[in-house]
C-alpha cells in the first residue's frame, strides 16, 4: 500500500504532461471495441440459450435438502 | 502430493413435472446411468455399495454420537430406502415395479463405476463421488468425468418419451434456503492432532473463497438479498467445528469416517467449498488445500487465529471487491488476500525446504500449484477482470455484470437469477460456463480427451485402480463394492470373497495390472490374487 501512495504523484503528473500534445491514440479505441463487441456476441448467444420465461424458471427451482 | 476425492450433489429438476418426487428423479438418472453402462459393459456393471465400513457418527474429536441423537441425514451408512408413499402418490405404484427394479423391490440407489467413482442418490440429488486420486490435475480430471456421467443420465432419461426430462446443475443452492454440498476428502495421517488441523485450517477456509468460490447471486440463505456474492455455500455456514453435514454446518467438518486403515489414517471430510465447473477454481481448491494439510502435519502453518470466523466467513463472500477487513485476535485487521498470501508464502518456503517443487525432483505438481496460486493472488489484488477467465466467481460476475450493463438490469432481476443458476446446468448447449469455454474464455487445466477418459478408466496411482478394473473387467462377478472393499460372488467359490482394501496406496496398476491383463475370468482371477486352490479340471477340459 505504501509503496502505490508514493508512486501515485508522479503518475499523475505523467498523465498531465501527456494530456496537453499528443493526439489520442486510435489503438486503444479500436482494442476497446473489439472487447465491447465481443460481449455483445457472447450475451447474444446466452439470450438464445436462456430458458424462456426466467421468473417463473427459476421461481421453480426448489430442491429438497442436502448435505 | 496427496490422495484425496471429491463428491458432488447435483441440483435437480424437471421443468415439465413441478413438484415430482427428488428422491425418484434422483434414482431415475442413477438407473439411467446404469443402462448406458450395462450396454457398453455387455456383462452387468451396476455394483452396489457395501456400508460394512460406514462410520458417520464417529467424531474426530474422540467419541462417538449415539443413533437416536443423531439427524436422520447423518445416517449415510444405511442403504437409502425410497418413500414408497410419497413415490406412489406422484407416480403410482406400478411404475415402482416397472422400471428398473431389482429383486428386493427398490430402485436402483447406487453404483460403482468402471472408473473407481461411486454414483448414488444421496438423499434428494444424485451424487458422483470421484475416484481416489494422488494430484490436483488428477481431481480436475475425474471429478469433471463426473459431469459428463451425469450429462449422459440426462440425455438418456430425456431420450426416453415416457418420462419427463431431468436438468442436473452443478451448484450449491436453490436460493430458497436450500444448500447441497460438494464436499472435498484428504487423506491425512492419524498421528496429526484434530486441534492442530482446526487452528491451521480454519483461516485458511474463511478465505480460500476469493480464489475458489463459484459466485452467486443473492444474499442470505434464501437468497432475498439483492447483490452478488462469492461464495454459493458462505451463508448457510453457522458453527466453527461439528460433526452435521446438512445443519449447524461447521467451517470444519469432523466426520471420523476413515475408509483406511482407521489407526494409521484419517479422512480429512471438508464440506465449505463451492461446487466448481472452473477448471482452474477447482484445481486451486484442491491444491492449496493440500499444501496448507502439509504446512499443518510439519507445524508450519502461520499463526493466525481470527475473531469470529463463521462472520468473517460471510463478510469475506459478500465483498467481491476483496477490500473488506476482518479482525485477528492480535488485533490486526486484514483482507482475505492479505492471509492467503501469508499461508502461500509458507506453503512456498516449505516446499523448497523439502524439495517437493523443484523442477527436477520435485513431485511434479507443487511447483505448478504455487504458481499459479501466486499468480491468481497477484491478479485478484492489482488485476481481478484479469482474472475472470480462471477464477469462477469472477467469471460468472462479468457476465451478468455484461448484462447489466447491456440492458440496465438491477441485481434482483429474474433473468440474473437464470444466468446465476443455468451457469451450472450439465448440458453444454445450455450450460453458460460451456458456452464461455467454446469461446476460449475460460482456461482449462486437463483437456476434453482426458476428461473422457476419465469417465471410464480408473486412475492408475491408486486402490481406485483396483476396483475400477473389477468393476469394468468382471462386473457380473461383482456384488458390492466401498472405498476399501470388493466383494465377488463367482461360480464354482463357495462363499462371497471380500477383498478389502484399507490401503489407498495399494491396488495400483503397477501392482495388480499385470494380473488383470492375465485373467480373462473372475474365478481366476481371485484364486490368484487370493492364493486359493486352482479350479479343478472341468470334463469340458477348460484350459
Amino acid at each position: 500500500m505504501a509503496t502505490q501512495e508514493q508512486q501515485q504523484p508522479q503518475s499523475r503528473d505523467a498523465e498531465t504532461e501527456a494530456d496537453v500534445p499528443e493526439a489520442p491514440p486510435a489503438a486503444p479505441e479500436a482494442q476497446a471495441s473489439v472487447a465491447t463487441q465481443g460481449v455483445d456476441d457472447l450475451l447474444d448467444e446466452i439470450d438464445g440459450v436462456l430458458e424462456s420465461n426466467a421468473e417463473e424458471f427459476v421461481r421453480a427451482f426448489v430442491q429438497k435438502g442436502g448435505q | 502430493m496427496r490422495v484425496m476425492g471429491s463428491e458432488t450433489e447435483y441440483g435437480i429438476h424437471a421443468p415439465s413435472a413441478p413438484g415430482a418426487n427428488a428422491t425418484m428423479m434422483s434414482a431415475r438418472i442413477i438407473q439411467a446411468y446404469a443402462n448406458l453402462t450395462r450396454q457398453r459393459a455387455a456383462g452387468g456393471a451396476e455394483t452396489r455399495w457395501d456400508y460394512t465400513d460406514e462410520e458417520p457418527l464417529h467424531d474426530a474429536r474422540g467419541w462417538t454420537v449415539e443413533r437416536s441423537a443423531a439427524d436422520p441425514s447423518q445416517l449415510t451408512d444405511r442403504p437409502p430406502v425410497l418413500d414408497a408413499e410419497a413415490v406412489a402418490l406422484a407416480y403410482g405404484r406400478q411404475e415402482l415395479e416397472a422400471d428398473g427394479s431389482d429383486e428386493s423391490g427398490s430402485l436402483l440407489m447406487n453404483m460403482v463405476l468402471g472408473n473407481g467413482a461411486r454414483l448414488y442418490v444421496d438423499h434428494a440429488h444424485p451424487e458422483y463421488s470421484s475416484p481416489e486420486v494422488t494430484n490436483p490435475r488428477d481431481i480436475v480430471a475425474w471429478d469433471a468425468a463426473g459431469d459428463l456421467v451425469a450429462l449422459a443420465a440426462v440425455r438418456r432419461v430425456a431420450a426416453d418419451p415416457d418420462l419427463p426430462a431431468i436438468n442436473l446443475y452443478k451448484n450449491n443452492t436453490d436460493n430458497k434456503s436450500v444448500s447441497y454440498g460438494s464436499h472435498e476428502n484428504y487423506l491425512m495421517p492419524r498421528s496429526v492432532p484434530f486441534g492442530e488441523i482446526v487452528r491451521g485450517l480454519t483461516p485458511f477456509f474463511v478465505t480460500r473463497q476469493v480464489i475458489c468460490g463459484a459466485g452467486r447471486l443473492g444474499k442470505g440463505q434464501d437468497g432475498s438479498k439483492a447483490g452478488f456474492q462469492i461464495s454459493q455455500r458462505a451463508d448457510f455456514f453457522e458453527a466453527e467445528v461439528g460433526l452435521e453435514t446438512t445443519i449447524r454446518r461447521p467451517i470444519i467438518n469432523t466426520r471420523d469416517e476413515p475408509h483406511a486403515t482407521a489407526d494409521k489414517y484419517r479422512r480429512l471430510h471438508v464440506i465449505i467449498g463451492d461446487a466448481n465447473l472452473s477448471q482452474v477454481s477447482n484445481y486451486l481448491k484442491f491444491g492449496t488445500t493440500a499444501l496448507v494439510l502439509s504446512l499443518i502435519e510439519a507445524g508450519q502453518a502461520p499463526k493466525i487465529e481470527v475473531h469470529e470466523p463463521v462472520a468473517g466467513l460471510q463478510a469475506i463472500s459478500h465483498d467481491t471487491s476483496l477490500t473488506a477487513t476482518i479482525r485477528l485476535l492480535d488485533g490486526r485487521r486484514v483482507t482475505a488476500l492479505d492471509i492467503q498470501w501469508m499461508y502461500y508464502e509458507a506453503a512456498a518456503k516449505l516446499a523448497q525446504e523439502t524439495g517437493v517443487s523443484d523442477a527436477f525432483s520435485g513431485d511434479g505438481h507443487t511447483r505448478d500449484v504455487l504458481e499459479r496460486w501466486e499468480s491468481t493472488l497477484g491478479l485478484l489484488g492489482n488485476n481481478p477482470a484479469g482474472a475472470a477467465s480462471s477464477v469462477e466467481w469472477l467469471a460468472k460476475m462479468s457476465l451478468l455484470e455484461g448484462y447489466r450493463n447491456r440492458d440496465g438490469l438491477e441485481w434482483n432481476d429474474a433473468r440474473l437469477g437464470l444466468v446465476d443458476l443455468q451457469w451450472s446446468d450439465v448440458r453444454p448447449e445450455k450450460g453458460l460456463y460451456y458456452r464461455l469455454l467454446s469461446r476460449d474464455r475460460m482456461q482449462t487445466i486437463v483437456d476434453d480427451a482426458a476428461i473422457s477418459r476419465a469417465v471410464v478408466e480408473p486412475p492408475s496411482d491408486t486402490r481406485a485402480y483396483f476396483r475400477g478394473k473389477c468393476v469394468s473387467s468382471f462386473g457380473k462377478d461383482v456384488v458390492g463394492a466401498s472405498w476399501d472393499s470388493v466383494i465377488f460372488d463367482v461360480p464354482g467359490i463357495g462363499k462371497l470373497q471380500r477383498v478389502p482394501t484399507r490401503e489407498p496406496l495399494r491396488g495400483t496398476e503397477a501392482l495388480t495390472g499385470q494380473l488383470f491383463r492375465k485373467h480373462a475370468t473372475a474365478g481366476a482371477f481371485l484364486r490368484e490374487l487370493l492364493g486359493l486352490d486352482p479350479a479343478p479340471p472341468t470334463r469340458t477340459g477348460s484350459p
